[in-house]
């Protein structure tokens, strides 16, 4: 496997567990498992309720910046970084 | 000082600002015009970006929307987050290695044909101005109840404000606008949320406040406490679910896909300096929007909660427990007098009621005849909001700043995508690919000043469908747009035929789907079936159907290029290079 091709398969790894955590938060936690997870609270919020309306939205954020924080590594490693 | 006067300061304030960074940020040539030469830094890109996504609809309607559902809003919560997130990781980077302008560009070139490129520059305008529409309409609304001068000559003077920041600054005057406009719109809408969640819980963090305990002193959940107002009321609780499941998950799915496929969104990230940015600037514009959108149920729920503790003063049922008519506040008179708020006294009590069906075994015995908030417009919630809650004046006169910034910022990024996609894609592109760079700018000052001035004819006149055609907004730009341009980069293999068959037979799905239920082009009469759950295909909605027709394009293209010419090398070779972030020319020996 060359250089290139393995930058780009360790993109796409990347990139499906980070659409993983995307899917289980969202529509997971926030859709189909939400009514079991609203017997769980957090303070005043029904758990399956807050990942909907709150709890998803702060891990996406956090998504983005993890993947482009490890995609920045991954460039450098294999050289393909911007100047 | 007077309200109206106030608003009219706040609101002339912000204008001059606009115009003043209008005049300082000029667009000088093309580049600057359509992607701001590409300088723009990822933390202000990605505030920009924010300014742009939240239209009048995320400010105005949403928390209305999510007052009056309650968990059912949700899709539009992560709906409409959610899309950074495949923007950041399958779109943004490799479309601004690609470095060109427009997404029917992109499109055109890696499927190597003017038909793709013309597909693409037809959703791109459908879905645009189809979306401007509803932001020209919230200015004249914005205007015409804030500071009381008629609809046309709101919309007017916002076309003006629009005309001479856009026209003159193009994309670099935008987006420079459109930080401004952010930070306008989000004080806007967290000052009043901050004050309400004070009052009703004790936390200044709306955030949290929504999780917290009351300060009535009955030391219940602020959620739980409107759970059971609902359900003694006869409606649903606030956060049970009401709609179907299959159909809360292919909403929530067309939304985010939408999200990722809707140009002027797109667009925005070929204005930063580098691949490296351009993944970063996704995450902040999601900070930026996160900051609205998790604020917003906050919003939502605690304007219900006022709602029908203004209404319900007591308890239900007792001869003096609900709000005298006659002692109604101020912010009811005066939305009454728009007709987004309209009461009937139905029992001749002098009272108002507000219930819903699961009371009615019981409001014979206690003298009710029917709900007598005839209607509530969800609308309202976000701009009576402040009212409802005794803030003071100036919060109020805020707020009508905010809405109109947020309408403003949509709009231009829309009117952009619109320019562009007709000066440089249709007349540069296809039909006189000989002019000048000046002719070119030139072109697409002209498409820029005509597109606003029929999106203010469309925002005057506004068609009957506006409010249904979003549905086909998203739809098209889940169904055609967005699996184009990800097969473009993930996929070597499909070719133009695919790519081609793959945008219509989405676009061609979802199109018939909508109209089958919403009727031929929207036009009344002409529908084949009633829309109700009943006769969807396995329950699905007409605005759900976007995720189904983006799995149909992106079936057809896999299948019908797998039977039909590999792709020339040159364009393989291309999709190996926007692959990585390093320029082309680098030179880097591989």
């Amino acid at each position: 496997m060359s250089n290139g091709q393995e930058y780009w398969q360790r993109n796409l790894r990347l990139i499906i567990g980070c659409l993983i955590v995307w899917f289980i938060v969202s529509f997971g936690f926030g859709i189909f498992l939400v009514e079991p997870l609203n017997s769980i609270r957090l303070g005043g919020y029904k758990l399956g309720f807050w990942f909907a309306q709150q709890g998803s939205i702060y891990i996406f954020v956090a998504l983005i910046f993890f993947y482009a924080n490890k995609m920045n590594s991954l460039d450098k490693e294999f050289d393909v970084h911007e100047d | 000082m007077d309200l109206k006067t106030l608003t009219f300061l706040v609101v002339g304030a912000t204008f001059a600002l606009y115009i003043f960074i209008a005049i300082k940020a000029r667009a000088s040539s093309t580049s600057e015009f359509y992607v701001a030469g590409k300088g723009v830094h990822p933390v202000l890109n990605g505030m920009a970006t924010g300014a742009d996504w939240m239209s009048a609809a995320s400010f105005i309607s949403m928390a209305g929307l999510i007052a009056f559902k309650g968990y059912d809003a949700s899709v539009y919560l992560m709906g409409w987050t959610g899309g950074y997130v495949l923007l950041a990781m399958l779109l943004a980077p490799y479309l601004r290695k690609y470095g060109k302008f427009t997404v029917p560009e992109f499109i055109g070139d890696r499927f190597y044909s003017n038909g793709a490129r013309l597909v693409a520059i037809l959703c791109l305008i459908t879905a645009s101005i189809t979306y401007v529409i509803g932001q020209m309409k919230g200015i004249g609304v914005a205007f015409s109840r804030f500071l009381e001068i008629d609809f046309a000559h709101g919309l007017i003077a916002g076309m003006i404000i629009v005309f001479i920041y856009a026209v003159l600054g193009g994309m670099k005057g935008i987006t420079y606008t459109q930080i401004a406009q952010y930070c306008v719109l989000i004080f806007a809408y967290t000052v009043p949320a901050i004050f309400i969640s004070l009052q009703l819980t004790g936390n200044p963090i709306p955030q949290l406040g929504l999780g917290s305990t009351m300060t009535d002193g009955s030391g219940m959940f602020l959620l739980d406490k409107l759970d059971l107002i609902c359900t003694d009321l006869g409606f649903k609780a606030y956060t049970a679910q009401k709609g179907s499941t299959l159909d809360i998950f292919l909403l929530t799915m067309s939304l985010m896909i939408g999200t990722a496929g809707l140009p002027h969104v797109i667009t925005r990230f070929f204005t930063v300096p580098k691949v490296k940015d351009a993944r970063f600037s996704a995450g902040w514009a999601l900070v930026f929007i996160a900051i609205l959108y998790t604020t917003a149920p906050a919003v939502g729920a605690m304007a219900r909660l006022n709602l029908m503790e203004t209404i319900q003063t007591g308890e239900i049922g007792a001869p003096n427990s609900n709000l005298e008519y006659s002692k109604r506040p101020n912010w009811f008179k005066n939305w009454e007098k728009t007709g987004l708020l309209v009461f009937e006294d139905k029992n001749n009590d002098g009272r108002v009621q507000y219930y819903d069906k699961g009371l009615a075994d019981k409001e014979q015995a206690f003298g009710w005849a029917g709900n007598e908030m005839v209607k509530v417009d969800r609308d309202i919630m976000v701009l009576a909001n402040p009212e409802i809650a005794n803030l003071p004046n100036w919060v109020i006169a805020l707020v009508a700043a905010g809405g109109i910034a947020a309408a403003l910022s949509t709009a231009a990024g829309l009117l952009l995508a619109i320019a562009s996609a007709i000066s440089h894609d249709l007349l540069k592109g296809i039909m006189m690919p000989n002019i000048t760079e000046k002719q070119e700018l030139l072109f697409s000052r002209f498409a820029m000043a005509g597109a606003i001035l029929v999106a203010g004819l469309l925002g005057l006149n506004p068609p009957g469908f506006a409010a249904q055609v979003v549905a086909l907004a998203f739809g098209l730009a889940a169904s055609s747009i967005f699996p184009a341009l990800m097969l473009g980069i993930f996929s070597r293999r499909v070719n133009n035929t695919g790519a081609v068959c793959g945008m219509l037979a989405g676009l061609g799905t979802t199109l018939i789907y909508i109209f089958w239920f919403k009727g031929w082009l929207f036009i009344k009469g002409t529908a084949m079936l009633p829309d109700t759950p009943a006769n969807w295909l396995f329950g699905i909605s007409p605005g759900s159907f976007g995720a189904v027709g983006a799995l149909i394009n992106f079936a057809v293209a896999l299948t019908i290029s797998q039977f039909t010419a590999d792709p020339p090398g040159h364009i393989k070779a291309m999709v190996e290079d926007v692959r990585v972030p390093r320029g082309a020319g680098g030179a880097t020996g591989h």
